[in-house]
């Protein structure tokens, strides 16, 4: 039985102090009993000599100096694993909330995790058809990778995580799926959206919901998503099976950093998050990925909504840092009614080179997607040109750019909630609309592809 | 043997007291794990170490043993194919210990000390050795002839030498007797990797590094010797470049430093360049390559390290005479690395919570770039190729101004650039390479003198473009003279056929300086011979829609190195249906 403090010494935001400890190792697991008898948890900090820092998961509410006792429980924080845990809903600690028992097992491991050996990696190269053309067709998505969902408010982000969920395949490939579903400070109903698209779906009875919603304790945000991957670990690595996890909104788990980090008065770095937001992003986004001879897979979907609209803003800078490319969701494409608002000129995906091409998808995939960037970035422009010096001012060729890019949105980026496209599908569009182009223009796309799949109009 | 006690953890930051006696940067053992770690202040009796293994559990109480030596790498043959942690740790080894996560508290040395290398001697007993010196060889793979070295701080007569044949690293392969004292020598030694390794005499940088990369050869040169940084917000291709300059440079040994980035894109590197060929020799890249990883959920001490781990591996073959290009990528992730350690010892911070001695340690670091003359007599330089990833992509914070400083050429990848796809996205206005007035006497020899004319003209009419982009903002551009409508589509053409490439088409992928030169000497050619047909009414648009131009433009993706002299018929055909035009129109 390990000693009880009744030493806490100072209580400030979401952390304890704790005076006159021994024995105690750097961020172990912590028990704490508040004046009503209930049990909180939390991990330490920082030990300076015989005090120790403690962070709350449940928040420090009710808690006081006099009537609190604290207990180190010696061992980091771990949660049980095992297959039954899918079709299970679990707060922010891993604990079941659906009525539902304990899951059981004998299977315990630390939420922390270890950091993946790079040698042990396994490159990730299969292509993922998620049936949505702007994704598929210019920022493909493959097994293992990491690719987020910078959005804003308002915005439909929830709407295309769903379809993407729903409606992700690995083309003539049958294997076990799951989807691991981690809320960070969302709201109730954004909660229950996901939660009856995976039921309508069918997902739901393979997946597993671990809920931390705007009114849970904040300090429990920084915890959840290491709970829910130690989980997608366990699955895809011992049990051979494809997750992916989709994280909502990592927007909230950053500002509940930067509450820790404030309430510990550690020297901010840019716009007050605290100089280590990079290597604690990593610890949660460098958890997806392959390994060598491991049959499972780990895809991560984070979403996070930009705080103004701002591409530039500490979170979503860092996240595209790690990330392995980024969805990026565009306020002027929603309101022209186009779904999903995806912009594709700061969207990217960074292993698509390595998922498609010959023998993967279809010989004309790159440079198909390299063109339709090029065409629609200069549609841009000269949309921007346009606007003060007029039409009339265009060249006849800059007008066939302009008549480019509304086709491009209205036709390949626009699609139904429910369309699902086949990559056939989505490249054909592409050559329709790449054909309004004499050859000449088409200066990405090598000689042999054009002879095969143009056809001018 | 000096013990310290714990009497604080924070993170990858311990302090330790009642330790008197320890070395300032001396790698010490931590708890009774006995990770790995470095001092880094000392304070009467209190020492702060920087740990590069996980904390989790370590104990107030527990000791901290010094060792009695900085934190050194081993440099001898093993070194070439490997890839290490920050701290020299072989990852194949760790992953044989804790499987296939990385587990800390792994003992191992960085060499293997059981595999036999075939030493050659090339000194005899009585020969006396300097520093330095070049005593045997050992062809480590098909690539790179290992030199073994005589260490910097040893010198003396050969009293023993071994014959030709298979030794460990362990083995003594020679006997050295200086003033009576006596040194046995192995294949390989010791050397505190923060502390640059000696040679003979500074040289300047003279001969390009030739990557392959028109926008870098041609327009933004950088030296063999040379420094340079290459700055970009995320997605700009920093790493896609990164990897190119490290598969194609022509270096003899290249060192990839992933320093708190991606663990996938070690993994590439992994699983490409044992596949991809070196353009000049037609063997495996790998086979002079070395990786030094540390990803981003790695400890962050060990990313501090890392960087030095790098630089001092390629200093060392540096001494035996070689061109070393060394890639570090990210630089930004070193810094900080630096501040969180900083912020921890509760240090006072400058410029957005960076520590004060941020510029001096960017500046320590790109000094150890340089072209020399070794200790040994011989030619062989480091050049460091830094990448830096600004916050938000702006390139007035902390990192981007100070390693502007110490480095002389600048490569600006730009968002704007690389959302169009246009790749490399450096950006040719605000790039620039001091080393261009070094390296011209070289590519001149190539050209026939006239390589620096092109490039002034390139960058001419890159930046006249610019200008005009303005104007036409302003009246649209059929108000523009055909002479400047031809300005813009020659840009369009430089843009398009010359300083795009890409890095995943088998042929365009690598530039060989020929096909570099007669690139941009067509499309400057096309230039002038459009001019001519302007200047006889011919208008802009009747030009551009030549079949032979939209070749020109796709030359990059079509015509390989070795034909390179197809470009020149391009040429001749452009100028052959100019002409026609002009003789139908008269």
């Amino acid at each position: 039985m390990s000693i009880e403090y009744r030493t806490i010494q100072k209580i400030s935001g979401p952390l304890i102090f704790v005076e006159g400890v021994s024995g105690v190792g750097y961020n172990e697991l912590v028990e704490i009993r508040d004046p009503e008898g209930n049990l909180r948890r939390g991990r330490v900090l920082e030990i300076n000599r015989n005090i120790a820092v403690v962070e709350v998961f449940e928040g420090t509410t009710g808690l006081s100096i006099t009537s609190s006792t604290v207990r180190f429980l010696g061992k980091p924080l771990t949660i049980p694993l095992s297959t039954e845990m899918l079709g299970r809903v679990f707060n922010g600690l891993g604990e079941p909330i659906d009525g539902g028992p304990p899951p059981f097992t004998e299977e315990y491991r630390d939420v922390n995790g270890l950091p993946m050996n790079p040698y042990a990696r396994d490159y990730p190269t299969k292509f993922i058809q998620t049936g949505i053309s702007a994704i598929d067709g210019m920022n493909t998505l493959v097994r293992g990778q990491k690719l987020p969902i910078f959005s804003g408010s308002g915005l439909p982000h929830n709407l295309l995580a769903t379809q993407i969920a729903r409606q992700a395949t690995i083309v003539g490939e049958e294997e076990g799926f799951a989807v691991i579903f981690v809320a960070m400070g969302i709201k109730h109903d954004e909660a229950e959206f996901f939660k009856k698209s995976f039921e309508e779906s069918g997902v739901l009875k393979n997946s597993a919901l671990f809920l931390n919603l705007a009114d849970d304790p904040p300090v429990e945000r920084l915890v959840a998503p290491r709970c829910a991957l130690t989980l997608a670990e366990y699955l895809a690595f011992e049990q051979d099976m494809h997750i992916l996890v989709i994280l909502t909104d990592m927007t909230n788990y950053a500002e509940a950093l930067r509450e820790i980090s404030a309430a510990r008065e550690e020297v901010p770095s840019r716009k007050g998050y605290p100089g280590y937001m990079y290597s604690d992003f990593a610890s949660i986004y460098e958890r997806a990925g392959r390994i060598k001879g491991r049959k499972g897979s780990i895809t991560q979907m984070p979403i996070l909504t930009m705080p103004n609209d701002d591409i530039t803003h500490p979170i979503p800078d860092l996240t595209g840092y790690i990330t392995e490319g980024q969805i990026v969701l565009d306020r002027d494409l929603h309101r022209r009614g186009i779904y999903p608002p995806i912009n594709v000129l700061p969207s990217l995906s960074r292993l698509m080179k390595d998922g498609i091409g010959k023998g993967k998808t279809r010989e004309d995939h790159g440079p198909v997607s390299n063109q339709l960037y090029a065409a629609y970035a200069r549609a841009q422009e000269l949309r921007m040109l346009s606007t003060i010096i007029g039409e009339e001012g265009l060249t006849d060729r800059d007008r066939l750019y302009l008549k480019f890019g509304e086709l491009f949105e209205r036709r390949f980026i626009n699609q139904g909630v429910n369309e699902n496209r086949s990559l056939e599908t989505t490249l054909d569009i592409a050559w329709d609309l790449l054909s309004i182009f004499p050859e000449s223009e088409l200066t990405r796309i090598p000689d042999y592809i054009i002879r095969k799949y143009y056809k001018r109009k | 043997m000096r013990i310290g006690k714990i009497i604080r953890i924070s993170g990858p930051v311990v302090q330790a007291e009642g330790a008197l006696g320890f070395e300032m940067h001396e790698l010490v053992m931590v708890g009774n794990e006995e990770l790995i770690g470095e001092v880094v202040r000392i304070e009467g009796d209190i020492i702060t170490v920087q740990v590069y293994e996980d904390t989790v559990g370590l104990k107030v109480g527990e000791p901290v043993k010094g060792s009695g030596m900085p934190l050194s790498v081993e440099l001898g043959p093993g070194l070439i194919q490997n890839i290490f942690d920050g701290i020299q740790r072989p990852l194949t080894i760790i992953r044989e210990v804790t499987g296939d996560f990385v587990r800390r508290g792994v003992k191992t040395t960085a060499l293997p000390r059981d595999k036999k290398w075939h030493f050659i001697p090339l000194k005899k007993v009585g020969d006396y050795v300097k520093p330095g010196e070049i005593i045997g060889k050992v062809q480590e793979t098909p690539l790179v002839e290992h030199r073994i070295l005589v260490p910097p701080n040893r010198e003396g007569k050969i009293e023993y030498i071994v014959e030709e044949g298979d030794y460990t690293i362990e083995e003594t392969i020679a006997k050295l007797s200086l003033n009576n004292t006596k040194y046995e020598l192995k294949m390989y030694h010791k050397w505190p990797v923060r502390k640059p390794r000696p040679y003979l005499e500074r040289l300047e940088p003279t001969e390009p590094l030739i990557t392959g990369q028109r926008i870098i050869d041609t327009l933004f040169p950088v030296a063999k010797g040379g420094a340079v940084c290459i700055p970009g917000g995320f997605g700009t291709g920093k790493t896609v470049t990164s990897h190119q300059l490290a598969a194609w440079s022509d270096a003899h040994i290249i060192i990839y430093i992933g320093c708190g980035e991606r663990g996938n894109e070690m993994t590439e590197v992994l699983i490409n360049f044992p596949e991809w060929k070196d353009p000049r020799t037609g063997r495996p890249l790998m086979e002079r390559t070395i990786l030094i990883a540390n990803t981003s959920n790695m400890p962050v001490a060990a990313r501090e390290a890392c960087i030095y781990t790098g630089v001092t591996i390629a200093e060392y073959f540096r001494d035996m005479g070689y061109d070393v290009a060394v890639m570090a990528d990210s630089t930004s992730r070193w810094a900080e690395a630096l501040r969180e350690i900083a912020g921890r010892l509760e240090e006072m911070p400058a410029e957005e919570g960076y520590p004060p001695y941020l510029a001096s340690r960017l500046g320590e670091f790109y000094e150890r770039a340089g072209r020399v003359k070794t200790l040994s007599g011989l030619y062989g330089s480091v050049t460091l190729i830094g990448a830096v990833s600004p916050p938000g992509g702006d390139f007035s914070e902390p990192v981007t101004v100070h390693t502007k400083r110490f480095v002389r050429a600048f490569w600006a990848l730009d968002t704007a650039l690389a959302s169009m796809r246009h790749y490399p996205a450096i950006n040719w206005l605000i790039s620039y390479s001091e080393y261009v007035d070094y390296v011209e006497k070289w590519w001149n020899e190539k050209t026939h003198g006239n390589w620096k004319n092109l490039r002034l003209k390139a960058l001419e009419i890159l930046k006249r473009e610019d200008e005009l982009k303005e104007i036409i903002r302003l009246v649209g551009i059929e108000s523009l003279p055909e002479t400047e409508k031809l300005v813009l589509e020659t840009a369009r053409l430089l843009r398009e056929g010359f300083l795009q490439q890409n890095a995943y088409d088998p042929i365009d992928t690598y530039s060989s300086p020929e096909k570099q030169y007669k690139l941009l000497y067509a499309i400057l050619e096309f230039h002038n011979i459009a001019l001519k047909a302007i200047s006889k009414g011919i208008p802009v648009s009747k030009i551009i829609s030549l079949k032979s131009i939209s070749e020109l433009a796709r030359a990059r993706m079509n015509i390989p190195n070795e034909k390179a002299y197809e470009i020149d018929n391009i040429l001749k055909r452009i100028e052959n249906e100019i002409n026609s035009i002009m003789e139908e129109s008269s």
